[in-house]
């Protein structure tokens, strides 16, 4: 371990809360996101028990009703929208592109205190009365018509728009203004291009959703009424200005998970990554076309005939980049020499699990199929593979991957892998049983079913079982390594990125001297700095492999 | 992270961090752009829809006091630009003097817009249960024009007219959706002014001691750009809001 580093460079409590180092507000939102996705995981183990059996197991059809409300609003603009971007993206990009921090620190942390202020007020919704409108927050239901608490948790969202927003705003200035020298647009790891598009989602997204949050919000506070039907107002302009949000905030899920990707394959495959600037490229591609897409959620809300043909065809066109990332990771695996540590078993499951995902919702996006599976399980499965089985798996290989420059600690071997195949094998069983139970018509959002449904229910809820376990195993394990763990050295996979040229973990300013960037990216096979050399057989420097 | 002078520890050039804090300001106004967007597409599309109705209300506001807020504001544009100019030619003192000035603008602005929303209460056009597009014709106050009375009486009978091809028959729901926008629409942008007076003071503080030279300028020049953005929302309230259907 290096004697200085930024997790000694000061002490307290203020320290922390008040710091500006991109690295520690990255572990406070680390902390922050974790405890979110465990309020959220709550909910979701009380719906699978509830779904145990065809009347309901557990709850009343209410609390059925804000169980998943409430394991959708916490998961996605507490847990899935800041996970990736606001920990790892945090703490790496200044790294990765050789800045000491990013643009501004001090918005970084104001970013933190207003996810915190929103996570409050959503928190209170939750405990005072629950939320029962759907993650959706379709008017006139949330404006008008729920006994819910609705009001502080729209308030709540709307605020932590505004952490995202800053977030994004700090990349995309970082990214421009920050670079080291040397560090060229195509010198830039493809983990801070997934970044800057995700950005783009964030500051041009972002703002509109909350502002339809806000209408609504006035709408029930004030009885104002700008979707309210019984003045004229118009309820599918809601839908529409959410979803103008909210279908590219799934990019904002899935895009950073691809940059974790892109960078994990190359590492353990030990080759340079196939189409570095179709990669790139790609996720720009879908960062914009993502937003052209918003109206395939309302195939049968009511649009016209043209304006469904349109947005289906946009939905299509959507899945070229996604597929050119699968390709070329998929390339670049081809004659590598592939090492199965934890990162990269995390890495070829999002590969499949991502395919699978989106090749789903392809069938969505079709104008005739999605009628019939339209609001069923079959939806739920769909974005559940490319939500947790992209991006969450994304986000935990990326935390195993960067977990050694992080804390400086290696997690031990063998069970971070074995975690790793739990995680797999429990999203499977958790969530393919719910495609075929989509397709043969179980409804989402129903606190009861048929009883022929029963065994594919069971069968989705003993998969949660395991996926929960797939979960707590890594933090247990990453949680042991920061005070057991052995100590990883600067480079231990050895990676080519700039965020390796320093120690693990690093000091408060990141390098000791301004880095000078004179090589390609992943240039696998031309690092001798590194020990990589072409032709040379190598081993991981930690490795039994 | 320290600073040394004016320079931030992160950046290693002050033309970096200039670059840095005009870029972000750019794009921080880019994401404003998109949040009035949300509500100007909500605003085309009910006027669209209930283009009578939103006449009506556009009749009933105060179309002198809301001439005379765009020339304040327009005027606060220049001085804010003069500010800006003096700080980067180093003239200190007429920094604080436009900074000043700029202030007292915004104030006279809000204080204006306070009275317009006043008359909204009095004249029972704020939505909700006591909402009535017909109450100020029928209690006018001692204080109107009745000249002025008759003409608003007149143009909400003809609204509601079955003879007027676009005739409204629900003029006091659909009313209370323009005032809904109206009240939605210029109450977040006087927030968004509230802000820019917190800014001014800021650097009016700043600039009287001294700080800015032509070598380090940029808040004025960015709370300068977020100002004249906060103008141009207005730019386009005005005739969206009270010019609807004026030119009889």
């Amino acid at each position: 371990m290096p004697r200085d580093h930024y997790l000694n460079a000061s002490y307290g409590i203020r320290s922390w809360l008040l710091t500006t180092d991109h690295k520690r507000i990255a572990l406070l939102y680390l902390i922050s996101v974790t405890f979110f996705f465990f309020i959220g995981g709550i909910f979701a183990t009380m719906i699978r028990i509830h779904l145990l059996t065809p009347a309901g197991a557990l709850v009343t059809p209410e609390t059925y009703n804000k169980l998943f409300t409430m394991h959708g609003v916490a998961m996605i603009f507490f847990f899935l929208i800041p996970s990736i971007p606001a920990v790892l993206g945090n703490f790496l990009i200044p790294p990765m592109i050789g800045a000491k921090d990013l643009a501004f620190p001090k918005i970084n942390l104001l970013s933190w205190y207003i996810y915190i202020i929103g996570g409050c007020f959503v928190l209170y919704s939750f405990s005072t009365g629950g939320l029962d409108t759907g993650w959706t927050f379709y008017t006139p239901l949330s404006s008008i018509y729920s006994n819910s608490a609705v009001t502080p948790a729209v308030l709540g969202i709307f605020i932590n728009g505004f952490s995202s927003i800053l977030t994004g705003l700090n990349f995309i200035v970082t990214i421009h203004t920050m670079r080291a020298p040397g560090m060229t647009w195509f010198r830039l790891p493809l983990f801070a291009w997934a970044h800057y598009a995700t950005s783009l989602v964030m500051i041009l997204g972002t703002p509109v959703v909350a502002i339809t949050l806000l209408l609504a919000g006035l709408e029930r506070m004030f009885h104002l009424g700008f979707f309210n039907p019984a003045m004229g107002g118009d309820p599918i302009l809601f839908q529409h200005l959410f979803w103008f949000y909210s279908h590219p905030a799934v990019y904002i899920m899935i895009l950073p998970s691809m940059g974790v990707v892109s960078e994990i394959i190359p590492t353990f495959a030990r080759k340079p990554i196939f189409g570095y600037h179709f990669i790139a490229a790609s996720s720009i591609a879908i960062a914009v076309i993502g937003f052209l897409v918003w109206a395939h959620h309302m195939f049968v809300t009511g649009e016209s005939t043209y304006a469904a043909l349109a947005f289906s065809f946009l939905s299509y066109l959507v899945a070229i980049p996604s597929a050119v990332k699968v390709f070329n990771w998929t390339a670049s695996l081809y004659k590598g020499s592939i090492s199965w540590d934890a990162p990269m078993l995390y890495a070829l499951g999002f590969i499949g699990l991502f395919t699978i995902g989106g090749l789903t919702g392809l069938f969505l996006a079709c104008l005739g199929l999605d009628i019939h599976i339209h609001d069923t399980y079959f939806v739920i499965a769909h974005f559940h593979y490319i939500m947790v089985g992209g991006a969450v798996m994304g986000y935990v290989g990326g935390l195993h991957y960067w977990w050694p420059k992080i804390t400086g600690k290696l997690y031990p071997e063998a069970l971070s892998r074995f975690a790793a195949i739990v995680l797999f094998i429990g999203f499977n069983l958790t969530f393919f049983p719910q495609f075929i139970l989509g397709y043969l018509g179980m409804p989402r959002r129903y606190h009861s079913y048929p009883p022929e449904f029963q065994v594919l229910n069971v069968l989705s809820t003993a998969g949660a079982s395991v996926l929960a376990l797939g979960y707590l195993l890594p933090m247990a394990y990453l949680t042991w390594s920061m005070r057991y763990g052995k100590v990883a050295g600067p480079n231990p996979w050895p990676a080519t990125g700039l965020e390796w040229k320093t120690d693990s973990p690093p000091p408060a300013e990141n390098f000791h001297v301004t880095p000078v960037v004179d090589w390609e990216p992943y240039d696998y096979r031309n690092r001798p700095d590194l020990g990589l050399v072409a032709g040379a057989s190598l081993t991981p420097a930690h490795g039994d492999d | 992270m320290h600073r040394t002078g004016e320079l931030y520890g992160q950046f290693q050039t002050l033309e970096q961090q200039k670059e840095s804090a005009t870029l972000g300001m750019w794009i921080f106004l880019v994401t404003e752009v998109l949040f009035f967007g949300g509500m100007f597409l909500t605003y085309t599309i009910n006027r669209h829809e209930y283009f009578t109705a939103f006449g009506v209300g556009s009749n009933t506001l105060d179309i002198k006091l809301g001439t005379i807020n765009t020339a304040v504001l327009i005027l606060s544009s220049l001085t804010m630009a003069m500010a800006v100019w003096s700080a980067q030619v180093g003239k200190k003192a007429l920094v604080t003097g436009f900074l000043i000035a700029t202030l007292a603008l915004g104030s006279v602005f809000l204080g204006i817009k306070v009275v317009e929303y006043k008359q909204k209460f009095d004249h029972h056009l704020v939505p909700g249960r006591n909402f009535d597009v017909w109450y100020h014709s029928e209690h006018p106050l001692p204080s109107d024009d009745p000249k002025e009375i008759a003409a608003e009486r007149e143009e909400l009978e003809k609204a509601t007219s079955s003879q007027n091809p676009k005739y409204d028959p629900d003029v006091n729901s659909h009313a209370q959706l323009y005032f809904s926008l109206y009240f939605a629409m210029t109450g977040l942008h006087a927030l968004h002014m509230i802000v820019g007076a917190g800014l001014l003071i800021w650097l009016i503080k700043v600039s009287l001691s001294a700080r800015f030279t032509p070598q380090y300028n940029n808040p004025v020049e960015i709370v300068g750009l977020y100002w004249h953005f906060v103008d141009i929302v207005w730019i386009y309230l005005f005739p969206l809001l009270y010019l609807i259907d004026r030119h009889r």
